[in-house]
């Protein structure tokens, strides 16, 4: 297989065919808690993302040193640095969204999708492959908070990307979108059974598709491919 | 095998641990070195939200002092129903005394604890309310926060005459002030968090901008 098909192999798979939040279902804590709004959802989703390429390409550049039985204990030092090293980044230039993340941002080196990676990918790739691996996952995540943070906030405050001048500053006062005027507010979909449901949509949706792409290949079926050396 | 040798599973074991102290030291070593990067920054950050914080409740106009800086812990629980202490803020024109701005907090959360700040002047009126934090039900709740109602606004400029005791109260209980559709202990715990912030003014006013021996002393006397 050609370098560049295996780097988009590696892509579809964290994006779609084994996306975290969707698929593979890791990380449901952050991704249930965080995602009443846009804005937090892609908070989280970022911290996720970055956390995920840095400990991706630190697991992959140091897979020499890794031996079998002090692996895991590695991989867990690794993570909790870069997620430590995030946070305080996070407090010293966007602490207005640290103060609302706050609590879940060190809870990201429980996200069993960070050491999944490291375990299953990581460990037994090459740097670059690795690190575009952990762009994929966390991508794929970020657009899962996303998507779940638009459906909770349209439907529960009927408005989206509200607060966005926590994450872009002054440019950020005007993106709020209010989609439905005058909202009377639905707590449901705010609290968090609402992210449940809202989640059990998005599932059923992906499935939806998938099940129609299936039955009406467009052209060639793609055999799944798992880039493994 | 060799006297001087280790056995083969020890060799093992020490290279591990080695790999595995190496991987911890690296680790350490680029926190320490973002931790020293950041630090400023950070503590920075922090002043500036507390200076936020406090210019909501009190302008910025009123006092000439490091407001953030002159700040005062009392460790009296009797009036607050939370066994943290507080802290009281010092608002001083050309040294003389203007406002406290008190940061307390009360248990009486609908949903745990709930964080304020009152600001009164020393003629005994409210300068404002605001509530910092708190974990009270999304819709129900929270219309105590300024950025989801007017309601906080509704203590500006009274005092503890105004209204009398007995008014001092939300209406469910025979008071003056609103509840919320659903949601009555949430605004009653903010109600009674401020009435007992104003009683402790009226009884410590004197010795909160005495200087540093007297609130000590008062511990003992309650």
């Amino acid at each position: 297989m050609t370098r560049t098909g295996e780097l988009k192999s590696i892509l579809m798979d964290g994006l779609w065919r084994q996306n975290t939040g969707l698929v593979v279902l890791l990380g449901l804590c952050p991704l249930l808690a965080v995602t009443g709004t846009v804005i937090n959802g892609l908070g989280l989703g970022l911290a996720t993302m970055l956390t995920l390429m840095a400990s991706n390409l630190s697991v992959s550049l140091l897979r020499g040193l890794l031996r079998p039985e002090i692996r895991i204990p590695a991989f867990v030092l690794i993570i909790a640095s870069v997620v430590t090293a995030l946070e305080l980044l996070m407090q010293a230039w966007l602490y207005d969204l640290y103060r609302i993340l706050g609590i879940f941002i060190p809870l990201i080196v429980t996200n069993c999708a960070i050491i999944g990676r490291a375990e299953a990918f990581a460990s037994r790739n090459r740097p670059l492959p690795a690190l575009v691996d952990g762009l994929a996952t966390g991508l794929g995540f970020c657009i899962t908070l996303i998507l779940l943070g638009a459906l909770r906030e349209m439907i529960g405050r009927g408005t989206l990307l509200a607060d966005a001048h926590l994450m872009f500053g002054r440019l950020g006062e005007n993106l709020t979108i209010v989609v439905i005027p005058g909202h009377p507010g639905f707590l449901l979909a705010i609290l968090p059974p609402g992210a449940f449901i809202a989640l059990g949509f998005l599932i059923a949706g992906r499935n939806w598709w998938q099940a129609r792409r299936s039955r009406y290949p467009p052209e060639i079926a793609v055999v799944a491919h798992q880039a493994r050396p | 095998m060799n006297r001087s040798e280790l056995p083969k599973v020890t060799r093992n074991m020490l290279r591990s641990a080695f790999l595995l102290a190496l991987v911890a030291v690296i680790g350490t070593t680029l926190l320490a070195g973002i931790h020293a990067l950041t630090r400023d920054r950070i503590a920075a950050q922090e002043r500036r939200v507390v200076l936020e914080q406090l210019n909501q409740v009190l302008p910025g106009s009123e006092y000439d002092n490091a407001l953030h800086e002159d700040v005062i812990e009392i460790r009296d629980y009797s009036y607050f129903k939370h066994d943290e202490p507080f802290l009281v803020y010092r608002a001083r024109k050309q040294g003389r005394p203007v406002a406290v701005v008190l940061n307390l907090v009360t248990a009486d959360g609908y949903n745990g604890d709930i964080r304020l700040l009152v600001a009164i002047r020393v003629n005994g009126l409210i300068a404002g309310v605001r509530v910092i934090a708190h974990r009270e039900t999304p819709g129900l709740g929270d219309p105590v926060e300024r950025a989801r109602s007017d309601w906080v606004l509704g203590f500006d400029g009274r005092s503890l005459t105004d209204p009398g005791q007995k008014d001092w109260a939300v209406r469910r209980d025979g008071g003056i002030f609103d509840q919320f559709t659903g949601a009555t202990i949430t605004p009653r715990a903010v109600v009674e968090a401020v009435q007992a912030a104003l009683e402790f003014f009226a009884a410590q006013q004197d010795s909160i901008f005495a200087p540093v021996q007297a609130e000590t002393s008062h511990d003992q006397d309650r």
